[in-house]
């Protein structure tokens, strides 16, 4: 550890230089969004300005499968300068002891409610799952949110940088996905992952067919799958139709544009590779009808969410290049969570296959570490014995790769947004917590600094603001 | 230590896996020795120390490494031993499948027999062969207070305790509770209002009063709101011979469910979820009332928890009130690391586990057999592989009332198949 500027910096002082620096004009990039009609609701997320942070003499899990003891990292610029054994420190530094301490990329959550289905849980905030047909791949999650929705401060304490907000599964399509930058701000807008491509959200299972069976259907799994493949087969028509429009356009030979569909847009979206897939599955036996599907149709499924059999087919996964979000022992609160086992996670990357981490769950969501400690520790006591920079990958990486979005965070390499968290100990352990959160290498969370806390509109003025929580 | 190193090593797995052949075999004398023994009683935490059991009970737990003949030693060496821990409020062996999966015992629909909610018992609905029992008990369950989760009327009826043992004798205590929900939660069954439920609670307690003193056979009037099936089962809650276990959330609520003590002084109150419970917990305290809460409950899901923090198990246990953990069925199994956040939060440690064992005991009133290590308890305990709080660690063995139970589940039979499936088969022909 080489220290090119030994000078000490108290908690309070480092705020206090965020803060300036966030009021500085001069720093901040003019990204103000020329609208376009491809993008009509676009990212109007500004990082936090910050004077470089090194936090050195700590033991950092890079998410890629190395350890280092004793090292150091160094922010710059919103970007992860360096990390190593050694790193050289601008005078301009804010430095952090991290001895004792652990470094992880921040956590991202491929699997959230949060904002759709926000706290306090009410009826007039159920904004989540558009039970009206079950093929509503017109909605977009991001007209849902609410971002007062206290649980994104509750996140970020737990150490989640991004996350994915999905609509619910009630629909074999419920909708558009988004990815959001965990810095809660006046608009959706202003969260949204700049970068981060559109997913969609399907739905194997019960859901659909109990929502529904009722209702016009589906009420059984097999329609289901013919609603899936009736809706790709219309997709794909659409598409046709504006490729052949498109090209048209290009030769100088285009008559007036195809009248524009939403629903389809969105699916069309889907076969070209735009969208992701995260589809809502548990039972091993549909996650394998529905990679046919996939095949039949040629889109990629990105991610099967909840997977709670994905134990049963990791080789198919692993072949099939298709992600799993697990949680680590939910189990039995419906027939086709009743196989749930607690080394579904370890067994899906023993088979080569990419393991995910999730919540679901506003509670959940804030020790997304510990679930990784659970799952790594019933792997090792049944055999499967994975090094815990590996276990990283299921926390950061993976999930950010299920988002499109690992070329810009989701590891501590250079280059990448500097998405951080220094942990009070090792992260594996009950009793460690998230000390202090860096989101574009500014500190967003500090928990031995109360003022810091950031506090959601709705709790302002309420019982108990700006208390523990 | 009569052993050798090798024997050592393999002494504690092998024993294990003997006795689980003859799970019903008289009961043995057995030495465990070695490990840090947390005995809650007033031994405190025993470094290296032996318990000896006899007959399915504690017969002594002693501060030294040494066996007395006649004893089957279990070496436990750089282990750790708690009491069996007991689900504090739970629907076990009353709910399989919660969702589309055919009835739940633990959800009544409301029938003529009862007005209100109270006559319900499940003492009658107990499956031991439900598949959580063993999914439950690997992880160092051997008790659980289980009752009803929903009636749609005021009282969510009569709860019993159970132990995992999974034989037909789990029944441990019937009617060891009665429930009933004072908050948002509570309302929707009585009138959407607090201004209503308040009263109706106040007209069964009434009555149940007046009916303690009258005879409610079928030839007799009784012209009351509650059945007569609801006055026999309010009867010993208004005797406080059954605790009253009252969900509040809101601070208000708290306090409304404390003065119930002055209208109805016999009344052995028991708070649930307690969410603002910090905000008065002085009063809790002086009250004598325990609280039975989730500690990661930070979040103001209602109107009634906007106060919710992650100190809320602490702040309570600093004021002096008794505090339990551990409010699930298929997943009470995470109690421990509910326990271990709460510690992470300024609860002592001691407190945690307490919270998962002693304290439950002392609610419903076992704490004369369980809930600690302490000579002529039952002997219900666990062999840790280390801190039972630490999300990392397990149960490596569980012993319930002095028998080692076979530490397999469904699940683990479901992962052993799937772990060791042999491709050129069909996995049915797997075992």
């Amino acid at each position: 550890m080489r220290f090119t500027n030994n000078k000490k910096v108290g908690v309070a002082l480092v705020f206090s230089a965020l803060f300036l620096a966030a009021c500085s004009d001069d720093k901040q990039e003019q990204t103000a969004p020329v609208y376009d009609k491809s993008n009509p609701f676009p990212s109007t997320y500004q990082r936090i300005e910050s004077a470089p942070v090194v936090i050195s003499n700590v033991t950092i899990l890079d998410g890629v499968g190395n350890m280092i003891e004793q090292g150091a990292i160094l922010l710059r610029d919103g970007k992860i300068s360096a990390v190593g054994e050694d790193v050289s420190i601008p005078s301009n530094a804010i430095e952090i002891d991290g001895s004792g301490k652990w470094v992880t990329p921040g956590i991202i959550d491929n699997h959230s409610h949060l904002g759709v289905y926000p706290s306090p849980g009410t009826q007039s905030h159920s904004d989540g799952n558009e039970m009206t047909g079950p093929v509503t791949a017109e909605v977009w999650a991001e007209h849902s949110i609410w971002p007062q929705d206290p649980g994104f401060q509750r996140a970020l304490a737990g150490g989640v940088t991004a996350l994915q907000i999905l609509p619910g599964s009630a629909n074999l399509f419920g909708g558009r996905s988004v990815t959001v930058k965990n810095l809660p701000n006046r608009t959706i807008q202003d969260m949204k992952f700049p970068e981060a491509p559109y997913g969609i959200k399907m739905a194997c299972g019960e859901n659909p067919k109990r929502v529904y069976g009722a209702k016009g259907g589906p009420m059984t799994r097999m329609a289901n799958v013919a609603g899936y493949r009736k809706a790709w087969i219309e997709a794909q028509e659409y598409k046709d139709k504006w490729d052949e429009y498109e090209s048209a356009k290009e030769a100088g030979t285009a008559g007036d544009p195809p009248k524009r569909d939403l629903r389809l847009e969105t699916l069309a979206g889907v076969l070209s590779g735009d969208i992701l897939v995260h589809m809502h599955c548990y039972r091993a036996d549909e996650m394998a009808v529905m990679m046919d599907v996939m095949k039949e149709f040629d889109y990629q499924i990105g991610t099967f969410h909840h997977a709670v059999e994905a134990y049963k087919i990791s080789d198919k996964l692993a072949e099939n290049n298709v992600c799993s979000a697990m949680w680590a022992d939910w189990w039995g609160f419906k027939m086709e969570a009743y196989d749930g086992i607690r080394e579904n996670i370890p067994m899906v990357h023993q088979a080569g296959a990419c393991a995910i981490v999730h919540s679901d769950s506003d509670i959940g969501i804030q020790r997304l570490n510990q679930e990784a400690a659970k799952a790594w520790s019933d792997g090792k006591r049944a055999g499967i014995d994975i090094p815990k920079e590996d276990v990283w990958t299921w926390l950061s990486a993976n999930p950010a790769k299920s988002l499109g979005i690992f070329e810009h965070t989701g590891s501590l390499e250079a280059g990448k947004n500097a998405d951080v968290v220094l942990w009070s100990g090792d992260p594996f352990s009950t009793y460690s917590q998230a000390e202090k959160v860096f989101i574009d290498g500014a500190m967003v969370y500090d928990r031995t600094n109360p003022e810091s806390w950031p506090v959601s509109d709705f709790e302002v003025g309420q019982v108990g603001q700006g208390d523990a929580k | 230590m009569k052993h050798t190193l090798l024997n050592k090593r393999f002494s504690l797995l092998a024993s294990a896996c003997l006795l689980a052949l003859s799970a019903s075999a008289v009961a043995e004398k057995i030495a465990i020795t070695g490990a840090q023994i947390h005995t809650l009683g007033s031994a405190g935490v025993i470094e290296d120390g032996t318990i000896l059991i006899d007959n399915g009970k504690i017969q002594q737990v002693l501060d030294a490494d040494s066996v007395p003949s006649g004893y089957r030693e279990i070496e436990a060496d750089g282990k750790v031993i708690t009491p069996g821990f007991i689900g504090a409020l739970t629907s076990l062996g009353l709910e399989e499948v919660s969702l589309s999966a055919g009835p739940v015992d633990a959800r009544v629909e409301a029938l003529p027999v009862s007005s209100v909610g109270a006559a319900y018992d499940v003492q009658f609905a107990i499956n031991p062969d439900s598949t959580l029992v063993p999914v439950t008990r690997v992880e160092g369950f051997t008790h659980a207070v289980t009752g009803i989760s929903r009636t749609g009327q005021l009282f969510n009826g009569q709860g019993a305790v159970i132990d995992l043992a999974g034989d037909f004798t789990a029944l441990v205590k019937a009617n060891a509770f009665m429930h009933v929900n004072v908050g948002d939660g509570g309302t929707h069954a009585n009138g959407d209002s607090r201004a209503a439920l308040w009263v109706a609670l106040n007209q069964a307690l009434d009555e149940a009063v007046f009916a303690a003193g009258t005879d409610l056979s079928p030839t007799e009037d009784w012209e009351g709101m509650i059945t007569r099936a609801d006055a026999k089962a309010m009867i010993p809650v208004i005797n406080g011979e059954l605790p009253l276990l009252i969900t509040a959330d809101r601070a208000a609520d708290i306090l409304q469910a404390l003065a119930l003590k002055n209208r109805y002084e016999n009344l052995n109150l028991v708070l649930v979820n307690a969410t603002e419970g910090w905000r008065v917990a002085e009063q809790i305290a002086k009250a004598n009332v325990p609280v039975i809460l989730n500690p990661e409950n930070n979040l103001p899901g209602g109107f009634d928890q906007i106060g919710a923090t992650l100190e809320n198990a602490a702040r309570l246990h600093k004021a002096g009130v008794l505090v339990a953990i551990g409010m699930d069925t298929h997943n009470i199994r995470l109690a421990p690391q509910h326990a271990g956040n709460a510690v992470a939060n300024g609860l002592p440690h001691s407190a945690g586990l307490a919270a998962i064992s002693l304290n439950v005991a002392k609610i419903f009133g076992l704490d004369d057999t369980l809930g600690s290590l302490e000579s002529g308890k039952e002997a219900s305990l666990v062999i840790w592989t280390g801190d039972p709080l630490e999300v990392t660690e397990a149960a490596e063995q569980v012993f319930i009332k002095g028998e080692p139970v076979e530490m397999t589940s469904r699940q683990i039979k479901l992962r052993d198949r799937y772990l060791n499936r042999d491709p050129a088969k069909p996995v049915a022909y797997s075992n």
